[in-house]
């Protein structure tokens, strides 16, 4: 496993706005993932093709955020979705 | 009782033909001809309410979902109603031509059954000839798209002892997620009970089984153990709570709680045909009749787990205790607990392969 792993969303998951509930939310394979603010501005940075130290930049620099302070937190939830196969991360 | 929820999850079950014959079809024992079934628009129809009422996830089933000629179009309404469209199949009557109209409209997933780790086995229990060599190159298609696949790995009596192939079988197949669903005895299933039902050794063997392959797996493929319920000690919390997470809609547009609702005598299930799809969903008595626990008997009330499992299945109460109010029997403070392991100890009993099937037709 890279250390710093290009970030993808399969096929099959995506981000749907659920306008009933108001809220955001990641639709994969016979799961529906309610998001918080947090889980939504990390998703809204998977491109496809940045790689996991490039979504840490680009959120620090959205939230005016020391990189160091969030980097572990993104680690953090994409391992997570990583096991759930909602995220694939790549050498 | 607090607010009742939207729904996230809907079962459209298109039709109850299916080429398969398996003991076990979660369809009720009185089948809906197809001259019953709802056309193609009023489906559309339905998908736009679901979407409307706060269903995110729409389980297209059957029977069998391929049954239907109109199984493409029926996808695209629902892409377009805004939903997450999972196709529930055994994977026969999938052409490559169907596969690429499905594709082209929009599904996001199949959930392919598996019924055996061979022609077999698994032809046996479908009761299909030829049926698992056809759904292997269904499944080799799917992959080859890169559609998304889980695998359901239907298990019981007869093919748990092989769940270590089935779960390596889903990995080659290259199932992002296998379900490994223990047979839960309603319809068909409750009447080949003595058939399906495993031995307790069959059961903490799968378990093991589980466990390990969690580990091997990790990253690679999910893997969901619905385990069998009568060797818990507490019941599961069916459905997630009665009318809480999903509704299922009938091939006659039947609204209904759960697969086996229509087993409860005394309730009234309403059509979407006639009501809209919010009303039956907030307001009818079927969905009404065992929201939140205040119907539980007082062994429930006064118990730490009432808000963990709702007093467990309603149906399986029904079933086993002939009391639909009743606590589940699967509970061991249940006063019918009694049955539950009754029937553990006879199926330890039985030799393992003895017993018929009365094939769901």
């Amino acid at each position: 496993m890279s250390a710093d792993p290009l970030v993808l969303l399969p096929r099959g998951v995506r981000l749907h706005d659920d306008r009933v509930r108001g809220r955001p939310v990641l639709l994969g394979p016979e799961r529906a993932l309610m998001l918080d603010d947090i889980a939504h501005a990390i998703l809204t940075e998977v491109d496809n093709c940045s790689r996991e130290s490039q979504i840490v930049t680009r959120l620090a620099a959205r939230f005016a955020a020391p990189e160091a302070e969030i980097a572990g937190d993104v680690h953090e939830f994409l391992s997570d979705l990583r096991d759930r196969r909602l995220v694939d991360l790549l050498p | 009782m607090s607010a009742i929820p939207p729904p996230i999850s809907m079962l459209a079950e298109l039709t109850h033909r299916c080429p398969l014959a398996c003991p076990y079809c979660s369809n009720p024992l009185e089948l809906l001809k197809s001259d019953g079934e709802l056309p193609t628009e009023v489906w559309a129809g339905i998908f736009r309410q679901a979407a409307d009422l706060g269903v995110l996830q729409l389980h297209l089933s059957g029977g069998e979902p391929a049954a239907r000629r109109d199984l493409a179009d029926l996808v695209g309404a629902a892409r377009e109603a805004g939903l997450y469209v999972n196709l529930i199949t055994s994977g026969i009557g999938l052409t490559e031509a169907r596969l690429d109209a499905l594709e082209a409209r929009g599904l996001d997933h199949v959930q392919l059954s598996l019924q055996g780790v061979s022609d077999a086995v698994a032809d046996r229990i479908g009761g299909y000839a030829g049926g698992f060599d056809r759904k292997m190159a269904v499944a080799h298609s799917i992959a080859r798209r890169g559609l998304p696949l889980t695998v359901n790995a239907v298990m019981h009596r007869h093919n748990l002892d092989q769940l270590p192939q089935a779960i390596a079988l889903a990995a080659e197949l290259g199932a992002r997620r296998i379900e490994v669903a223990c047979v839960q005895f309603y319809g068909w299933a409750l009447k080949n009970r003595t058939a399906l039902q495993p031995s307790r050794a069959q059961v903490a063997a799968a378990k093991v089984t589980v466990e390990a392959a969690r580990d091997t797996y990790k990253g690679r493929m999910q893997i969901d153990f619905v385990p069998p319920d009568y060797y818990a000690d507490y019941p599961k919390a069916c459905m997630g709570g009665w009318g809480s997470t999903g509704l299922n809609i009938a091939p006659d547009g039947t609204v209904l709680p759960c697969h086996a609702a229509q087993t409860i005598p005394g309730l009234s299930f309403p059509k979407v045909t006639d009501l809209p799809l919010a009303d039956i969903w907030y307001r009818s008595d079927a969905f009404m009749a065992f929201r939140g626990t205040d119907y539980l008997p007082d062994i429930c009330q006064g118990c730490a787990r009432r808000d963990r499992d709702f007093g467990g299945c309603r149906c399986q109460a029904m079933a086993l205790a002939g009391d639909a109010r009743a606590a589940d029997p699967v509970c061991r403070h249940s006063p019918h607990r009694g049955l539950v392991d009754r029937l553990l100890a006879e199926a330890d009993d039985r030799p393992l392969e003895t017993t018929d099937f009365t094939y769901r037709r």
